[in-house]
């Protein structure tokens, strides 16, 4: 699966940052993880070097070592104290240097997105200071470089677990429960993320991009999220309208009001189609549209086999035209 | 012993020059088509063509590509050589009006190199 991934995704920027690489942290909350993990690591190396060489004594060693070695009172020391003190010592500095990551902790940010993890898609709110949402997306979350975010985690239906490996650690999203993270990126660019619970069916193909923009692009991107402007009529507005698109798709500023599926008011601006699996051209979307089935067998999504394809290329017109 | 040797030496020889060379019928010395196969992946060309060697998706909207280089027309329409069909994957309502494939976002050379691996899908 890694190697398809990385044959689809590597070749050039857009889809850059695909497979997530997971020890190397783009901002400080993903960073204190990558710590942790080598401190654990760095430990268990050096309590293994010293098993190791005790084993290696009692095989082969010295009759006097040998004799050291033996008694209770090694099994006091080295069985039941190092590791009480040593896993305590532990545990502490663990939660000391993880306690960030939770919310409610650390800085104050008034900058919230609440996510909800969907079967098999993720639901995106851009929320204001009271909590009312802004703007609705799908799939994709733009952050500003440099500020703390945080994310309110939802499921509509099954555990999913949201996980961005270089901005954060993995949470799980609860149904009936509301799971807050902070993530952070320092530096501009594309950042991948996956669904890390199996959620059923298509779960491999449940990804996501996080797009960390400088604070004025950022301002710029919101602008336009929370006030997009109505379509003009176009056949491919007509048909999206008719054809059943709207059933499940809404897109702002029409009668398309659907919230069963993701909302298709920015589809136009995305960098992935069938979240995060494939990527967004015209080509891919009429692909999409005609047998979605095909690209991601189970979704839900029912292939619109009985359109032409000219209707499918106004469709995509339409669709692409979203931003 | 030696006889026998030799008979079954000539019998290889004769045998074997009854194949004709292979003849390459698509001959694209610029392209690339290991390049080919990364663009194709890039641009999501396999969300309608099911095409061998991209395991995944294998989208069933288009024609299935297997064995592309053996056919004799473009979309049934225009003769499948090494220009048309760059231009075709590049392009496609252009040189093909109401083709059902879109234009796809492919520099020229790019589509060389596409077409390029096109060329190897054949028995």
């Amino acid at each position: 699966m890694s190697r398809l991934i990385s044959t689809l995704w590597a070749p050039d920027g857009l889809f850059a940052g695909w497979p997530p690489a997971v020890l190397d942290p783009a901002g400080p909350y993903a960073g204190s993880i990558a710590v942790l993990t080598w401190v654990l690591f760095a430990i268990a190396l050096l309590v293994l070097a010293v098993v190791g060489t005790a084993l290696w004594i009692a095989l082969w060693g010295k009759q006097r070592t040998r004799q050291r070695l033996g008694g209770s009172r090694l099994i006091w020391i080295a069985g039941i104290a190092f590791p009480v003190v040593v896993l305590t010592l532990l545990l502490v500095y663990g939660l000391r240097l993880t306690s960030s990551l939770s919310a409610g902790t650390g800085p104050r940010t008034d900058l919230r997105i609440r996510v909800t993890g969907e079967m098999w898609w993720w639901r995106v709110a851009y929320l204001d200071a009271e909590g009312r949402v802004v703007s609705w997306d799908a799939n994709e979350l733009h952050i500003p470089v440099g500020r703390t975010v945080e994310l309110e985690l939802e499921s509509a239906d099954v555990i999913h677990s949201f996980w961005v490996p270089r901005l954060s650690g993995k949470t799980d999203m609860i149904p009936g429960r509301r799971n807050l993270i902070k993530i952070q990126a320092d530096a501009p660019g594309v950042y991948a993320g996956q669904c890390a619970e199996y959620c059923g069916g298509p779960h491999a193909l449940m990804g996501f991009v996080v797009i960390a923009q400088p604070p004025a692009d950022f301002a710029r991107f919101m602008r336009a999220a929370s006030h997009p402007a109505a379509p003009p009529p176009s056949p491919g507005r007509q048909l999206f309208e008719t054809a059943g698109c709207a059933a499940c798709h809404r897109i702002a500023g029409t009668p398309a009001n659907g919230m069963e599926g993701p909302d298709l008011t920015l589809l136009g601006r995305r960098r992935t189609l069938g979240a995060g699996i494939l990527p967004n051209n015209h080509g891919t979307l009429m692909g999409w549209i005609g047998d979605s089935q095909a690209i991601k067998p189970g979704n839900r999504m029912p292939p619109f086999s009985m359109l032409s394809s000219a209707e499918l290329d106004a469709l995509a017109t339409y669709l692409e035209q979203r931003k | 012993m030696q006889a026998r040797i030799a008979a079954i030496a000539l019998l290889l020889v004769t045998v074997g020059a009854c194949k004709s060379p292979p003849v390459r019928r698509h001959f694209m010395p610029e392209a690339s088509a290991s390049r080919g196969k990364a663009i194709i992946a890039r641009v999501g060309c396999t969300a309608c063509h099911a095409i061998p060697g991209i395991d995944w998706p294998k989208g069933r909207v288009g024609p299935n590509l297997e064995n592309f280089a053996d056919g004799t027309l473009i979309a049934g329409k225009v003769p499948n050589r090494p220009d048309m069909l760059a231009a075709y994957v590049r392009d496609a309502p252009a040189l093909v009006p109401g083709s059902g494939m879109p234009a796809m976002p492919l520099t020229q050379e790019e589509s060389r190199d596409v077409a390029a691996y096109l060329y190897t899908l054949g028995a």
